[in-house]
């Protein structure tokens, strides 16, 4: 199984144990991991006006390029999914968006949408397999009652991301049950953590994140996971004392390949 | 046509988005995690953009307290999308010259050293031209 892969740039950066943690785990379950080369920035958000071109191109660029490797591209962070799903859709049914974003990159040959863009954890339900997982799972989360913390980017708007069902998605359970913990069902775990208001609007985001980390304790639960670096920093703003982990670093572990991971 | 009349139909351009399928049900206003803190409600701002009321939305506070979750638009029975109405609304300020919500000179004391890159890019594109 070889893909390509856009990492993202905070995964280059504050989020290094998503990206490293994912590739030590896909090297363990034979997936191939190909980074693009010369990848940019997707923005973090994806431009939600209909007469926004420049602001997508990047994506383009990563989904062309994955196009002309004949892979499907692969993602971690959920901002990154998010945009550049929603781009490919752009591409593949607005006229308007992919004439004018092609006439600007003049590709060897047109971009119309042709790439699969796909989550890691879909990776693993889809390619993969939770089944294979547990078969692969050295050291289970035996006993560890974990929540996921889905939040909005992964799942919604539910037509375009087809991620799961948005309003009671269960791809993060089974991943949790597949390396052997317990999974906690919370009712915020799709609620919005804050997202990019917690620059500029800190209260606001501060006081979303303690809700549902409030919600997800009250639960049972005794951490939480997350695809997503900015609710991880949003939840971890909150006065709540309940960890926060990316899933990698969870999966690695119990695939045994942490240690392998640098700095760990 | 006004002024106003036209700038509800640049928002109305912008959003790529129909209003006048809204029924009212309010089930935006009811999904919304921000509807404490805004002054015009999901809801409301589908009116306000259908009465060309654009003068009231581009003062209101509600414009940076939407959070681009996307509750909204998932649950609008009728595909009226109100996070992308207010997305346009907000695109109509700050596209104006020097109306950033988020100013350079504001960014240094806002960090911290454990902020991801992806914060910064999230809030520059929602927060600035």
């Amino acid at each position: 199984m070889k893909y390509s892969y856009y990492p993202g740039c905070t995964l280059k950066n504050k989020a290094k144990d998503l990206d490293t943690c994912a590739r030590a785990s896909a090297q363990a379950l034979g997936v191939e991991l190909e980074e693009l080369s010369d990848w940019q920035c997707c923005g973090g958000v994806y431009p939600l006006g209909s007469d926004e071109i420049a602001t997508k191109l990047s994506s383009v660029r990563a989904l062309a390029q994955a196009k002309e490797k004949g892979q499907a591209l692969v993602t971690l962070c959920s901002a990154c999914h998010h945009v550049i799903k929603r781009v490919n859709d752009d591409m593949k049914h607005v006229e308007d968006v992919r004439d004018k974003a092609n006439r600007y990159l003049q590709l060897p040959e047109p971009y119309a949408g042709e790439t699969q863009v796909l989550h890691f954890l879909e990776v693993l339900r889809d390619q993969v397999g939770f089944d294979t997982i547990r078969e692969k799972v050295v050291k289970p989360f035996t006993g560890v009652k974990i929540g996921a913390y889905y939040g909005c980017l992964l799942l919604r708007p539910g037509k375009i991301m087809a991620f799961d069902d948005p309003e009671n998605p269960k791809l993060m359970e089974d991943f949790i049950r597949a390396i052997g913990g317990e999974p906690v069902l919370y009712p915020y775990r799709n609620e919005c953590c804050g997202g990019y208001s917690s620059l500029k609007e800190k209260e606001l985001a501060g006081s979303m994140s303690k809700t549902i980390l409030r919600n997800a304790e009250g639960f049972g639960a005794q951490m939480l996971i997350t695809a997503c670096p900015l609710c991880q920093y949003n939840l971890n703003q909150a006065p709540v004392d309940l960890p926060v982990h990316y899933f990698t670093e969870l999966l690695a572990e119990a695939l045994g390949v942490k240690e392998e991971v640098q700095g760990h | 046509m006004t002024k106003a009349e036209k700038q509800a139909e640049e928002i109305r351009e912008i959003s790529g988005s129909d209003p006048w399928k809204c029924m009212k049900c309010g089930k935006c206003s009811a999904s919304c995690p921000s509807y404490d803190e805004m002054d015009i409600k999901p809801h409301q701002f589908v009116s306000y953009i259908l009465q060309d009321n654009v003068e009231a939305l581009a003062q209101s506070r509600s414009l940076w307290k939407c959070l681009s979750c996307f509750a909204c638009v998932e649950r609008c029975p009728r595909d009226v999308q109100p996070g992308r109405l207010v997305d346009a609304a907000r695109q109509l300020v700050v596209r104006q010259r020097g109306q950033d919500y988020l100013k350079a000179d504001e960014i240094p004391e806002l960090l911290d050293p454990e902020l991801p890159q992806q914060l910064l890019v999230s809030a520059f594109r929602r927060y600035r031209r």
